[in-house]
């Protein structure tokens, strides 16, 4: 993430630094306090479900389409998931309209892995027509404000608009797929969390703001499930971390996502 | 859904009168990156317009010399729709971007900012027809927030005709299934109309009803406008005309 944002200048760098080296941080919390949350569903009355989520100012919109389609060939019988990321340039100064870059597609790759491995749906339950027609489940991540660390407020966003979502219900009629009027909830089975530990200097800080992220050795964002086990990692810098790093950014990161957790279950 | 053809009784899908605009709300200053913005609802449309500039032109050889450049994106998010289409722009998109610079570059002292660009982006989240009019009316918003000078507001909805009737400000149902549509942006201190498109068939005279009925839309929506802008830096204004 740090080659897109600009360039934060030599003071501010030194002065962030020398604050996490004492222990505090540019809006005065603590090294292992997160921003304000704050979690709102169904804002988007036309999609089967929505939410936007607010970390500090960062703000995040997530809709859910769910639809009829063909699967992958490789799961004939299982529904498909299909995460998506924009970065829409009324986020950021430093956003530019035009196809996702690294970053966007990072971020999707991420929400979607999380999503994924801790199994939030049960993809053999969502076959329509087996071997021709499933459900095509898109998660589509709106980035309308960036000021850092958008993986944690995405992955917030994209479970709550799938707790929140709708399928539509559909009949089958001499082999062919017919929509009906009923919908009834999206089962979701799981309730991931990623939370993201940047290291800078040698401290490890949660939920970095975006000229934090500047100054960023190095990022763990660490997703884990509902029995605390680990379903996704991704490392970003260019620094290294040494083994010691990771053992302490997994139990920093363990202990938080049981409050954001808490928060998802508790708004939805 | 039927239309009743009944005169006295006849009412459109959503309740309204012929010359009744959809239920609207304009909010400036939503975007803390933004160098100005506005939130729009305008019936079940929600559209969220972020302005940037004037800055520096990218890439540079399209400034111009003696006056800033405007442009404008417009772009629906793939959940704004139904079914969800694609993030990649379409040429409807690019279309739209268009119409709305041209209706919006009238109302704005470009030549105040030679080499500069002023970028208008408009995000669809939610789309309920007349979608270009709702985003010309929060980029008008979105521009003054930005501190940009304007030598009027630009206010924008589009009038047609369905069910043999001539109607303000059509939702979506009425935009698919009427018999004409007309988006109008119209700047009313100026009394200049600067945006103007239609599909469908019209008779001259009922296209001249449906610019005047459109027209009479735009000015109830400028003082929309107006307030969102008072709610924002009414007071600030007040406080400064104390000073003087």
């Amino acid at each position: 993430m740090s080659s897109r944002h600009g360039i934060v200048p030599r003071l501010k760098r030194k002065k962030i630094q020398e604050a996490v080296a004492s222990g505090k941080r540019m809006d005065g919390r603590g090294l292992e306090e997160c921003r304000e949350i704050t979690i709102r569903t169904g804002v988007i009355e036309k999609a089967e479900g929505s939410a936007e989520v607010h970390l500090g100012d960062t703000r995040v919109l997530v809709g859910v389409k769910i639809g009829v389609g063909s699967p992958f060939e490789d799961t004939p019988d299982e529904g498909v998931l299909i995460c998506n990321a924009e970065f829409v340039p009324i986020a950021s100064p430093t956003f530019e309209p035009g196809p996702p870059d690294e970053n966007s597609i990072e971020l999707a790759r991420v929400v979607d892995r999380g999503l994924r491995s801790a199994k939030v749906v049960d993809f053999s339950k969502l076959d329509i027509i087996p071997g021709k027609k499933v459900y095509l489940i898109y998660v589509d991540l709106y980035i309308l404000n960036y000021a850092g660390n958008l993986i944690d407020a995405s992955a917030i966003a994209a479970i709550s608009a799938l707790r929140s979502a709708m399928k539509p219900v559909y009949k089958v009629e001499d082999g062919e797929v017919v929509p009906t009027d009923e919908k009834e909830p999206l089962e979701v089975l799981r309730t991931p969390v990623a939370v993201t530990v940047a290291k800078i200097g040698e401290s490890l800080v949660l939920d970095p703001l975006a000229d934090e992220e500047e100054v960023t050795d190095e990022r763990l964002t660490i997703t884990l499930d509902d029995d605390g086990n680990i379903c996704t990692i991704q490392k970003s810098g260019s620094t290294g971390l040494t083994v010691d790093d990771i053992k302490k950014a997994v139990d920093i990161a363990s202990k938080k996502a049981q409050d954001i957790r808490g928060m998802i279950t508790g708004s939805s | 859904m039927k239309l009743s053809k009944k005169k006295e009784s006849w009412k459109r899908t959503d309740g309204r009168d012929w010359n009744e605009l959809r239920p609207i709300s304009i909010e400036s200053g939503v975007l803390p990156n933004a160098d100005g913005s506005a939130y729009i609802e305008m019936g079940r449309n929600k559209i969220i317009v972020g302005v940037f500039g004037p800055r520096e032109m990218h890439p540079k050889h399209l400034a111009k010399p003696h006056t800033a450049v405007l442009r404008c994106r417009y772009h629906m998010a793939p959940f704004s729709v139904d079914p969800r289409r694609s993030p990649a722009p379409s040429r409807r998109d690019t279309e739209i971007g268009m119409v709305m610079r041209l209706a919006l570059e009238p109302a704005i002292f470009l030549e105040r900012y030679p080499r500069s660009s002023i970028e208008v982006f408009a995000e669809v989240l939610q789309a309920d027809g007349g979608t270009r009019c709702a985003s010309i009316n929060a980029s008008t918003v979105a521009l003054v927030d930005a501190g940009i000078p304007m030598r009027d507001l630009v206010a924008s909805c589009a009038s047609g005709k369905i069910d043999d009737r001539i109607v303000l400000d059509m939702g979506d149902y009425e935009d698919k299934n009427g018999q004409a549509d007309i988006p109008i942006a119209y700047m009313p201190k100026l009394e200049r109309v600067t945006l103007l498109q239609m599909d469908g068939v019209l008779s001259p005279v009922e296209l001249e009803q449906c610019v005047g009925l459109g027209v009479e839309g735009c000015m109830k929506i400028y003082e929309v406008q107006r307030e969102a802008l008072k709610k924002k830096y009414g007071d600030e204004s007040k406080q400064s005309q104390e000073e003087e």
